[in-house]
């Protein structure tokens, strides 16, 4: 019996309150980053399903190029470095501005935007490349599966940079205060698993393309 | 507030963040290797870039994301649990499902036998 109330205590239905045992609710900061990790989980679950699409029509090219004939790996692998990098500058900046090293922060900003802006430039590269010899997404079901999938992942990147444009501009025009940093953190997240849904996107969909 | 346990954190999470970006870089490397040279037999090349690119998402997961075992991340880790469940169901299911129809579906030269 002893043992079953451990377990039943220890994996409590409401167990936001971690941090405090008794001592009332779980601080603003927690509720919100675990909030928007809920968001981009189900927002990871929106591309496991494009992911499958894509996994299901990859063969089906009614005739037209595949992606062996279509797939560039030097691009690919430069569009990967891009997001790398700029994953962690941004981590960096969010470690500085917890430190309230605002110039530091800044630089780190830009780094991350240019990079994420490199990163959309080659992919639109790629798009206008491919709809230009004829294999735009109406050509065959594995290209609509294919610009759907990476598409959407495009267009996340794209509110990205958005978003920390904006973030900036409250950095700047409110100061390093408790309610920016959380939107802050919030951004940072949304940015590291963009880059998650990348790896994924780069290993099964262009290098498995690449030798089979 | 005072000051030193933030600097601790601070100089902590920059060395966590190079240390994954280490780690990434060797997996993203690893993955583009294998997938240009032929170490790996033909057949074999999917499950090693499947392999490869879940080692890495797990790297960013600890190093970028901070998923950890501490006591604040017990909710994150059981929501993430539940999420991989939702995304295996999703990919492992469509796939089973697409090739068992596609295994049974009727070659086109009996549909063009029936619609006469």
């Amino acid at each position: 019996v002893s043992a079953a109330e451990a377990t039943a205590e220890s994996t409590g239905v409401t167990n936001l309150n971690v941090s405090g045992g008794e001592a009332g609710p779980a601080p603003v900061a927690i509720v919100v980053s675990y909030g928007f990790w809920i968001f981009l989980l189900s927002d990871i679950i929106m591309f496991s399903a494009l992911f499958a699409t894509y996994a299901v029509l990859s063969g089906q090219t009614d005739g037209g190029p595949s992606g062996r004939e279509l797939f560039d790996t030097w691009n690919v692998g430069i569009e990967t470095l891009c997001l790398l990098f700029s994953s962690y500058s941004c981590g960096l900046g969010s470690a500085f501005i917890e430190r309230r090293n605002l110039s530091a922060f800044y630089t780190l900003c830009a780094i991350t935007f240019l990079l994420g802006a490199i990163f959309l430039g080659l992919e639109f590269h790629e798009f206008a490349g491919m709809v230009a010899r004829g294999a735009g997404p109406s050509r065959s079901a594995f290209l609509s599966a294919f610009f759907a999938l990476v598409g959407l992942h495009g267009a996340h990147v794209s509110i990205g940079l958005i978003w920390l444009a904006f973030m900036v501009a409250q950095i700047v025009s409110k100061g390093p205060r408790d309610f920016v940093l959380r939107r802050l953190r919030c951004f940072s997240l949304f940015w590291h698993a963009l880059d998650i849904i990348w790896v994924a996107l780069m290993s099964l969909v262009y290098l498995m393309a690449v030798r089979v | 507030m005072s000051d030193s346990p933030n600097v601790k954190k601070h100089s902590s999470s920059i060395l966590a963040y190079t240390a994954g970006l280490a780690f990434a870089l060797l997996l993203t490397g690893g993955s583009f290797w294998v997938s240009q040279s032929h170490t790996l037999w033909g057949p074999g090349l999917p499950v090693g870039l499947a392999v490869l690119a879940i080692a890495q998402m797990g790297v960013h997961l600890v190093f970028f994301l901070h998923v950890g075992s501490g006591p604040d991340d017990t909710n994150t880790v059981l929501a993430l649990a539940f999420g991989i469940l939702i995304v295996t169901l999703v990919v492992s299911g469509s796939l089973w499902i697409m090739s068992n129809l596609n295994g049974n579906m009727m070659p086109p030269s009996a549909i063009m036998e029936m619609s006469r």
